[in-house]
């Protein structure tokens, strides 16, 4: 078990492609950490050179106090899920768990018994000696899982570990994998281009945007107070809304409406200045009739999320949406207003979040 | 409805035809051995072994054949580890131009080897003192074959997820521990179709042997069957026969362990 620490991080692949700029990030002993961003944003490339299958252009890696930087992805006491689980389709269920084993020189009897034992964990008995392509995908995968788990490495990497199975297996492997990294304590980073993912199993998180990394946090301080507009467009299930404001005053003019200025901003903005105001759909209150401080407009599209309702309004031709809970959707058509919580607002300047 | 009939009769004659085309060379080689005077035409045999004690007493006929299995083997084996090694860096080594080395290669030893490359080839088996040894014309025909066979396993190698080598890779695993573990054992199938491959062309070949090998003691079994005449020159159909059927039972056997054992999987240079 250990830290992986990593110091300005870069990777230059030849022909000039910045897949990582100097990119600081420490993740402590124990941790389950969600490395989160669009495809192509560099997480996986994170990944691999953390695990030394791609080789740092600058900076350090740094793993339980030791630096791996120029070490072998062999040397470096660390074990890998991929995403494809990268089972070896010739060897059977057993054999392959005690694969990194046999790399170690551990007997054969000894390893074997090492596979049943976590296997057994997995509920992999009954399958020990089938091969990976008589397997479904959920077995795949705790098949890979209990492979990296034999190896008792320091810390484990996952590859998109669920993008791989059936969208209800993927929910139940959610909660599978985050009781499995909690009970073993293991350092464990994984990479997800599937923010509810990251927001579900992660305890912090790094949102990333073409090779940086655009905000560190928990998920919920993510989720709460994006750091700066990719990250608060990129997270939740709905959209943020994200609106041209203007500041007057104590208030803030935003498509033609007046709210006041964000908690969180008060006393930072300069009178006349061209912000963007930022509120989730979720911290909004609708309601039928006129409120301070609202966004009122015509409702436009209705759309069920289960519980609630997502409410589109057209205001002065700008689109603000609200979470509506069951049973108090509005009409197609009709006057609403929506109330931003105070305390949950935020403003931006310039992309990047006004706070104290 | 009439016409569905007779168009379905047509059908059947034409392919009967063309069956019968092919089978009945092969009814005669399985019948003529068994004939104590064999002629041209296909007729129930007489079941003699005759011929075959002709052939057990032929000086040249059965060493001929352990010749042409030496060359054989000895060729597949030089073929697929060479192959095999060649084509896996290749398939993993991103190197400038590499497509169309592998096209030049394949399409110059296709060209060249052969009658072509007659006369330089047998001067450069003079000049390295390899000329009539077995050794030489194993080297000379594992060049000739190594282009196609590259060209054919690395298809299997690029159809093996590189995950596999990396999740090896991050366990600890060496180079070549992947290769042994992970690499062979997963393009086996491949391999097995390059060796049969390269069995069955070391097998027909007539041409290299005749020209590289002058000890008749050396040659395999292709260059002895054209030696077998009658003492006024016709061919002996006795042993003939005989010597084909035995000339053709190893690498029959060869093609059904094979195809039971893995199953062949030929798309030599075609992407799925």
């Amino acid at each position: 078990m250990a830290a992986i620490e990593l110091r300005g991080l870069t990777k230059v692949y030849p022909g000039g492609v910045k897949a990582l700029d100097s990119l600081d990030l420490t993740v402590p002993d124990g941790e389950f950490f969600a490395l989160l961003g669009p495809s192509g944003c560099g997480k996986t490339t994170l990944l691999r050179t953390i695990a030394g299958l791609e080789t740092a252009t600058g900076g350090a890696v740094v793993i339980g106090g030791r630096d791996v930087t120029g070490v072998q992805p062999g040397g470096r006491d660390i074990a890998m899920v991929f995403q494809d689980y990268a089972l070896f389709p010739h060897m059977d269920v057993s054999d392959n768990i005690a694969y990194p084993l046999r790399i170690k020189k551990v007997a054969k009897a000894a390893r074997h018994a090492k596979a049943a034992e976590v296997g057994a964990r997995l509920g992999l008995e009954q399958l020990m000696d089938r091969r990976p392509g008589q397997l479904s995908g959920g077995q795949q995968q705790r098949v890979a899982l209990a492979r990296v788990m034999a190896t008792q490495a320091q810390a484990f990497l996952f590859d998109e570990p669920l993008s791989n199975l059936d969208a209800r297996l993927r929910l139940e492997a959610r909660t599978f994998l985050k009781k499995l990294q909690r009970e073993l304590g293991v350092t464990t980073v994984f990479v997800t281009h599937d923010q509810a993912e990251a927001l579900a199993m992660a305890d912090r998180m790094a949102v990333m945007e073409a090779g940086h990394i655009r905000q560190i946090g928990t998920p919920a301080e993510v989720f709460q107070r994006p750091a700066n507009t990719f990250v608060a467009g990129f997270i939740g299930s709905t959209p943020m809304n994200l609106l041209d404001a203007v500041v007057r005053g104590d208030t803030l003019e935003v498509a033609g409406c007046k709210v006041p200025v964000p908690a969180s901003a008060r006393g930072l903005l300069t009178d006349g200045e061209k912000l963007v105001y930022g509120v989730r759909p979720e911290y909004m209150t609708y309601s039928a009739q006129p409120a301070d401080g609202s966004l009122a407009g015509d409702v436009v599209i209705l759309e069920n999320l289960g519980a609630s309702h997502l409410v589109t309004l057209d205001v002065d031709d700008v689109l603000v949406q609200a979470v509506v809970p069951e049973g108090h959707e509005p009409a197609l058509g009709e006057r609403g207003h929506a109330v931003p919580r105070a305390d949950r607002a935020l403003v931006y300047r310039d992309g990047e979040l006004v706070s104290a | 409805m009439t016409r569905t009939w007779a168009g379905r009769i047509g059908f059947y004659t034409l392919i009967a035809v063309l069956l019968a085309f092919f089978t009945i060379p092969l009814l005669w080689l399985a019948a003529a051995p068994f004939t104590s005077d064999p002629s041209y035409e296909v007729r129930m045999p007489d079941f003699t072994f005759e011929n075959f004690q002709t052939i057990i007493e032929h000086p040249y006929a059965l060493w001929s054949l352990v010749n042409s299995l030496i060359l054989a083997i000895g060729t597949a084996l030089l073929v697929v580890v060479l192959s095999a090694l060649a084509a896996y860096a290749l398939s993993r080594v991103r190197i400038p131009g590499r497509d169309a080395l592998l096209y030049a290669l394949l399409l110059l030893s296709s060209i060249i080897t052969g009658t072509a490359a007659m006369v330089p080839l047998f001067q450069l088996a003079i000049e390295l003192n390899l000329i009539d040894s077995h050794t030489g014309l194993i080297l000379i025909m594992t060049g000739g074959l190594l282009p196609a066979a590259i060209f054919m396993i690395k298809d299997f190698m690029d159809a093996t997820p590189k995950s596999y080598e990396e999740s090896a890779r991050v366990f600890g695993a060496s180079p070549l521990q992947i290769v042994r573990h992970v690499v062979t054992p997963v393009v086996r199938p491949g391999l097995a179709t390059i060796a049969v491959w390269t069995i069955a062309n070391v097998w027909g070949n007539f041409l290299m042997p005749f020209l590289l090998l002058s000890d008749v003691e050396k040659q395999p079994a292709a260059v002895i069957m054209y030696t077998l005449y009658t003492e006024g020159g016709q061919a002996n159909l006795k042993v003939l026969s005989t010597f084909g059927l035995l000339y053709s039972v190893p690498v029959v056997l060869m093609y059904l362990f094979v195809s039971k054992k893995y199953g062949f999987r030929f798309h030599g240079g075609i992407k799925r």
